[in-house]
């Protein structure tokens, strides 16, 4: 690893000196953390990360690679990354390539050898920032004044920017849908790397609005059984209508929901209609919305996995996965909508169910990777919800 | 659900003197369970023979025998304290509803999973005598059938294989043919072979290819006087892990802590070097892990409060087994609960007595509840301490038998600087890992702090587990082993040799600038 200089500069005027590892370049966003202790690869190509710089707090990132399955989307989307330490060598059978390379061929600047904890503690206080992170020897002063320019995430679409361009079938080209597994047993598996759970038949045709879908939710609908045709953030109601599908699925995605007036009349539209829907993260926001309820942006977000969760129905308590900046304000949201979740951390929204309607949403990440398995049922929920309505 | 109203008092057995694999921190769970309990109301009554205890400090408990800890003792005490309970006016044996929420405390209950392998070995006596049934005494905690499932390996394993999990294969045999079928299913050498019953587990050892194998199986099956051996598959050098389990009495599960072995399997866990949290597996593997460590809290039926699961891990495939769980707050508890800020043995405690996690606050940020899984910045390392100097007689070799006889804990922001701090708190006179300017004996030769040692004494302190093998590592990268020649003698795993490497780099870094 070659040891040239990096720099990460906040608006507030500090700035973070470091070494660069990734690509040599230059790139603005809004700088957040993530408190993963695994799953820097699914973080990195979660496509909600658009225009953000994020930090990771754990400070050994990089020691098992990175690998060509455990990706969310077609490529990294984080704006930079910062680390306290990136492995110097990669210890994991399943790797395919240091994380160094990966970030240096996808044009992501990344800087290491910051005191990531110190950031964290400022972001903390002062919320997520706007910032700016380089690797081409750009000067503080530089680097504070261009982090101070940049427009910042509020009211901005970056939907448009990673949802998928024209409507697909998803696993209509072989994606490997099957929940990955160990080897099991005596007799070793000449391919360990590609064992797949088997899948069920395909046969609930649903329609998945992309505003920037991590695939694990395509492979987790797909080992429920449903048919998953995925079409792009702008399509209308009519339009997603006319795949006669059982069921409509809001995926994840970056940015402020706010600024997704046309997502948010598409899916007031399927919530008149009346058929199933289900929602997460930024899908929920927009289901907050397009019931008439209002979003606003949190301090520093939820990202990572260990959020509590309580299922208020059950008493149950789920450990979730979480990366959104935003949340659903309870005290906005029609009578027919009921919060059934909350977070015991800070009890924030994190689900919503129709009284009368078969739609529910949780702000969280039940497809996980990274996290926690603890809501993979809500998927099956989604479908009992379908079948039932015959 | 809010705490069980029926339990008027609470019997907590000690885990006795201290010996090696059960040192001070049962009196560290015990006086935590001690005072959680006695913060709840509950009459507390403890024992044990240690006069060396927190725990048995007069406060800690309403009562304290310092009294052997046998069953015979024990059902003493049970008759004593349940007459002193009807002495205090308590309505033993009273008609109840089933609704333990609600009802004038008149039971007395013991709880037996914070007092280690002693406290739950005595307990098992007491259930299996028939002596808890006969005083109406309940086992809180973990019932008696989740401990014998437990703690028995042949049914624990059966049970493992019957959710679906994997387990290190073996099989018994009684004739050469049986024998070569057995090694035939496992597929692969080494081979570990086990006569029955012979005195000290003679005619045993590991066959590494089929002529050894036939000439082992043969002479174990001679040796056994029932002419029965076990064959089991050989896990050495494969990554070693442990997870931390909770469960409340509503089900929920958190992992309080993931730790990574840095000596591979072969090594007693308790004599090895430890991390927190896991370094080195995906997300997609740690989940799995995270998965199957509820499946078998689970399975066994430990109703609540914590567990701790061992996983054997094939570096070069994935393959994860299950080793063996302990159901009960153990050595690693006191690890994770210092590396976390997570209180094991109190949190196992409230849940014993009916509360659940998420109505728990927890102590550190004491806004959030105890229901989530704690998340660290930073690393923990966890380095046993030897005494072979004061035992000469004692092979020094580590095995599957502990041999260490405490441990020192470190944080750090990284690896490297927990495991220094580490060193330097073990008390052997090192501040870290070398570069000190101390010397190094090896047997009868002493050498100075920066000589370079013969290339055959460093491999053969590698080849084989010991107590100053950590030591080795140094040594031979300074004499040009190179990573991979290490991973190769050692099996430890090369994301830590890469970082000792860093260290070595580093204080040669620093020697050539003193210089």
């Amino acid at each position: 690893m070659t040891r040239t200089t990096a720099i990460l500069a906040l608006e507030d005027g500090s700035v973070y000196p470091g070494t660069a590892f990734g690509a040599t370049a230059t790139a603005c966003g809004e700088v957040c953390f993530n408190t993963s202790m695994t799953g820097y690869q699914e973080v990195l190509t979660d496509p909600s990360y658009k225009g953000q710089i994020v930090t990771m707090t754990y400070p050994h990132i990089g020691n098992y690679g990175v690998n060509a399955v455990d990706v969310e989307s077609y490529q990294p989307h984080v704006a930079g990354f910062v680390v306290r330490e990136v492995s110097p060598v990669v210890s994991n059978w399943r790797a395919d390539y240091p994380l160094d390379d990966y970030l240096r061929q996808h044009g992501i600047p990344g800087i290491q050898g910051v005191d990531t904890r110190a950031l964290t503690k400022k972001l903390r206080v002062r919320g997520a920032m706007k910032g700016l992170i380089s690797t081409e020897g750009l000067s503080a002063e530089d680097a504070v004044a261009q982090a101070r320019a940049w427009p910042g995430l509020v009211g901005v679409d970056y939907v448009k920017e990673v949802s998928h361009r024209t409507a697909f079938a998803w696993d209509d080209r072989d994606e490997p849908s099957g929940a990955f597994r160990l080897t099991c047993g005596p007799a070793t598996e000449p391919q360990p790397r590609s064992l797949r759970d088997p899948l069920p038949a395909a046969d609930v045709p649903i329609v998945a609005y992309d505003f920037g879908i991590k695939y694990n939710i395509c492979r987790r609908l797909r080992q429920h059984g449903f048919r998953v045709q995925v079409v792009p953030a702008s399509t209308s109601a009519e339009e997603a209508l006319a795949h006669r599908p059982a069921g409509i699925f809001l995926s994840n995605g970056p940015g402020d929901p706010s600024a997704l007036g046309y997502a948010v009349r598409a899916v007031a539209d399927l919530v008149r209609h009346g058929i199933p829907i289900f929602g997460i993260c930024l899908g929920h926001q927009i289901l907050g919305q397009a019931f008439g309820g209002k979003t606003f942006k949190l301090k520093f977000g939820h990202r990572g996995a260990n959020q509590p969760v309580k299922d208020l129905d059950s008493g149950r308590v789920e450990i979730t996965s979480q990366n959104h900046g935003f949340a659903v304000d309870a005290s906005s949201l029609p009578a027919e909508v009921t919060v059934n979740r909350v977070n015991l951390n800070d009890q924030t929204v994190e689900g919503l169910r129709h009284k009368s309607k078969p739609i529910f949403c949780v702000q969280y990440h039940p497809e996980a990777s990274p996290g926690p398995h603890d809501s993979t049922p809500l998927f099956a929920e989604f479908r009992d919800l379908i079948l039932r309505r015959g | 659900m809010p705490k069980r109203t029926d339990i008027h008092s609470v019997l907590i057995i000690g885990a006795g003197p201290i010996i090696i694999g059960q040192a001070c921190e049962f009196d560290y769970s015990g006086t935590q369970a001690c005072k959680a309990l006695k913060e709840e109301g509950y009459r507390v009554i403890l024992v044990n023979s240690n006069p060396a205890t927190i725990m048995t400090d007069p406060e800690f408990a309403d009562r304290t025998y310092i009294e052997p800890i046998t069953p015979d003792c024990v059902e003493k005490i049970i008759v004593r304290e349940l007459e002193e309970m009807k002495r205090l006016g308590v309505p033993l044996g009273q008609p109840r509803t089933s609704n333990l929420e609600s009802q004038i405390p008149h039971k007395l209950v013991l709880l037996p999973t914070l007092g280690g392998q002693t406290a739950l070995n005595t307990a098992m006596a007491l259930h299996r005598s028939g002596v808890l049934a006969k005083h109406g005494v309940e086992m809180i905690g973990a019932n008696a059938a989740a401990i014998e499932r437990g703690e028995d390996r042949q049914v624990f394993k059966d049970l493992m294989l019957s959710i679906g999990l994997d387990v290190p294969i073996s099989g018994t045999a009684h004739t050469l043919e049986e024998c070569r079928a057995i090694a035939e299913r496992i597929g692969q050498f080494p081979l570990i072979i086990r006569p029955a019953f012979t005195l000290g587990g003679t005619g045993g050892g590991i066959a590494y290819n089929r002529e050894e194998f036939e000439e082992l199986a043969k002479r174990g099956l001679d040796l056994s006087p029932v002419n029965e051996i076990l064959i089991e598959e050989s896990l050495l050098g494969w990554k070693e892990y442990e997870m931390e389990v909770m469960r409340d009495r509503a089900d929920n599960c958190v992992i309080i802590c993931s730790i990574e072995n840095f000596d591979p399997m072969g090594v007693h866990t308790g004599d090895s070097i430890t991390v927190a949290p896991i370094q080195t597996l995906t997300d997609k593997e740690y989940q799995i892990m995270r998965d199957q460590s509820f499946a078998v809290i689970r399975a066994v039926g430990v109703e609540t409060g914590g567990s701790n699961i061992q996983f054997g891990v094939n570096p070069d495939n994935g393959r994860m087994v299950i080793i063996e769980m302990n159901p009960r707050v153990s050595r690693s508890s006191a690890l994770a609960s210092k590396a976390t800020g997570f209180p094991i043995a109190k949190i196992a405690a409230k849940l014993a007595v009916g509360y659940l996690l998420d109505e728990i606050r927890n102590d550190i940020t004491r806004e959030t509840p105890a229901s989530f899984e704690p998340t660290i910045d930073y690393v923990v390392t966890k380095i046993p301490r030897f005494a072979f100097e004061k035992f000469p007689q004692a092979d020094s070799t580590l095995t599957t038998q502990m041999k260490s006889v405490g441990e020192a804990m470190a944080i750090g922001r990284t690896f490297k600087e927990s495991f220094q701090k580490c060193l330097r708190s073990l008390e052997i006179g090192r501040s870290g890992l070398g570069g000190d300017g101390r010397p190094w004996r090896v047997g009868t030769d002493v050498f100075g702090d920066r000589d370079l040692l013969p290339r055959d004494v460093i491999s053969r302190k590698l080849t084989v587990p010991n107590a100053e093998r950590v030591f080795f590592i140094r040594h031979a990268l300074r004499a040009g082993f190179t990573v991979e020649d290490i991973f190769q003698l050692t099996k430890i795993d090369r994301w830590f040799l890469t970082q000792i490497r860093e260290i070595v780099e580093f204080e040669e870094e620093l020697a050539a600038t003193k210089n």
